[in-house]
């Protein structure tokens, strides 16, 4: 049997029935990491020891009766969640020596469910990016082609997934971080909503728009994650105190009658035909299983990337001021005074985009324009988030393209950041108006994957997921793998 | 618009950032670009809008002014770059 080919939810039986171990799990996908993960850079940092002393013990509790869903189950972490005694480098080099004191509360509560880390997943520095280029450690490549970038900025993550080399990751999306990047290498990327699941040490690029989520080769086994990560956390001051639902509970409920709405602005000019198709037959398979497709208007939509490159700048350039050099992180040799520490050690410790982003929110907060840009953006955001609240009062889920093209060439759009942040425009709405979002495999264009958009109501997610599991279900597009892969 | 290469500086010394002589220039340029790309929200008609402050329009939860924490300064202080005797090192500041 191919222990890497299966899913969480298969694996999960298999440790049950004692078809296998999780010591043989993770050896199994430790092997595949050493003979495999170069090629497409996708780690920053590999536990091997770690993991095998936590499948250990995960046999051992499960020796004792312990039936927890995701127990032994092996998975990666995107570098930006903080492990304790592990390298947490977000992708730079100014955290390149940061061996972080304590662990998040999705490293947290992983762990307590029982799942073993196998490596920390190569990312865009400091999650900002669209194509995993701008990461410290190097560009991670797509295992659809290696030519081709993995999306980002959980490029690592869905490299990972998408290869085999681990069955699940978590990922950040700030702007469609989770989703584009699972779109572009055939896999199921979740993002919940605002405020669902806790950001407490989750390194803060825009604290407004971050959310954590999950990477997976299907949404049941996004269901068996977020139930584990999901709640309420004291320790971060935006996590929402309600409660969680059995996302495992619903996933099979029945769609008929559920109405579809697939907004008209996402078929604009610059998405591909052939996406465009591959979406009208996805929703002809919806209304195969007895949905209602009704079109709706998000008439701002323009507005989001705009917007949301006012706002998560300005968010970052604040959030990303606790790099001083004095307290962690690199620190420049000899440093004159006080100044030329924090100036140089900032100047050394950031990479391109990094810096671009700082001078922009730098720019936009200054003296004089923050009511033309930070105040706007805010208040366009607000009609942003309206034009969805519209929607959903007509509507149950919203669907469309996730990107609007299949993954480009590496180098392709690095020259221009304004090509490069239009790749996003599907994605950064949810965001904005905080609401969650996942892609899922739709099909091919040329032999790269794109992905299905849904997008729910606030805290709407065992809808979603529901919507999802049943379209993966009757079609299999999911179970698709990479050449070189199976 | 367009930046010119004195504010770049001038925005640089604020995000205090060493950006470099060679750099200036490239930023010049991307920056401004970027600046014009979202000078189109001027249009946005937001007379009646008011800014969203949190997407859940939640407040602020406050807890109970009670001890959650405890300092671990030298466990905290492995990370620094320079440190001595409990304190983080920086270049002098007073004369």
């Amino acid at each position: 049997m191919s222990l890497h080919t299966l899913t969480l939810a298969a694996m999960a039986k298999g440790l049950a029935a004692g078809e296998f171990t999780s010591v043989e799990l993770t050896r199994a996908h430790l092997d595949r990491i050493a003979a495999l993960a170069g090629a497409l850079n996708a780690f920053v940092t590999v536990t091997a020891d770690r993991a095998l002393a936590q499948a250990a013990a995960a046999d051992a509790r499960r020796a004792k009766g312990d039936t927890s869903p995701l127990l032994g189950l092996p998975m990666v972490h995107k570098d930006i969640f903080c492990t304790a005694g592990v390298k947490t480098s977000c992708g730079s080099k100014m955290l390149d020596n940061f061996i972080s004191p304590y662990d998040a509360t999705v490293v947290e509560r992983l762990d307590a469910a029982g799942m073993v880390m196998l490596a920390k997943a190569n990312m865009d520095e400091f999650a900002m990016g669209s194509s995993n280029e701008t990461s410290f450690y190097g560009p991670v490549r797509n295992p659809w082609n290696l030519d081709c970038v993995p999306g980002g900025s959980s490029g690592g993550s869905v490299a990972a997934v998408a290869a085999r080399l681990a069955p699940a990751a978590t990922g950040t999306d700030t702007g469609g971080s989770i989703r584009q990047p699972a779109a572009l290498t055939n896999l199921t990327g979740f993002k919940p909503t605002y405020g669902r699941v806790s950001r407490y040490g989750m390194i803060a690029f825009a604290s407004s728009l971050d959310q954590a989520g999950t990477v997976t080769l299907t949404a049941e086994d996004a269901a068996m994650m977020l139930c584990a990560m999901a709640g309420f956390d004291d320790r971060d001051s935006t996590s929402v105190d309600r409660e969680v639902p059995d996302y495992m509970a619903t996933l099979n409920d029945d769609l008929e009658g559920l109405r579809i709405g697939v907004p008209k602005e996402f078929f604009d000019d610059g998405l591909a035909p052939e996406v465009a198709q591959l979406v009208k037959d996805a929703l002809e398979v919806y209304r195969g299983l007895g949905c209602e497709i009704v079109e709706v208007s998000l008439p701002n939509l323009a507005l989001s990337v705009p917007t949301y490159y006012v706002v998560a700048p300005a968010e970052c350039s604040s959030n990303l001021s606790r790099f001083d050099g004095v307290r962690f992180g690199h620190r420049c040799a000899n440093p004159r005074d006080l100044t030329d520490l924090y100036e140089r050690s900032r100047g050394e410790g950031f990479g391109a985009e990094v810096k671009r982003r700082i001078m922009t929110g730098t720019y936009v907060l200054s003296a004089g324009y923050y009511d033309a840009y930070y105040l706007k953006a805010q208040k366009t955001r607000q009609l942003i988030a309206g034009d969805f609240r519209k929607a959903f009062a007509e509507v149950d889920v919203l669907m469309g393209p996730t990107t609007p093209t299949p993954a480009f060439k590496l180098g392709e759009k690095t020259d221009d950041p304004i090509t490069m942040y239009l790749n996003d425009i599907y994605t950064i709405g949810v965001n904005l108006a905080g609401l969650p979002g996942m892609s899922i495999p739709m099909g091919f264009v040329d032999g790269l994957p794109v992905g299905l958009q849904i997008m729910g109501n606030y805290f709407d997610e065992a809808r979603m997921l529901n919507v999802a599991h049943r379209y993966q279900g009757v079609t299999d597009w999911h179970t698709r793998i990479p050449g070189g892969y199976e | 618009m367009s930046l010119t290469p004195e504010q770049v500086a001038s925005i640089a010394h604020l995000a205090r950032l060493d950006i470099g002589e060679s750099d200036v220039q490239a930023l010049a340029g991307s920056l401004s670009s970027i600046i014009d790309f979202v000078a189109q929200l001027e249009k946005a008609d937001t007379d009646a809008v008011a800014p969203m402050a949190h997407p859940l329009d939640m407040g602020q939860r406050l807890r109970t002014d009670q001890v959650s924490e405890v300092i671990e300064r030298d466990r905290f202080q492995q990370n620094a770059g320079a440190v001595e005797a409990g304190l983080y090192l920086v270049p002098k500041v007073l004369e």
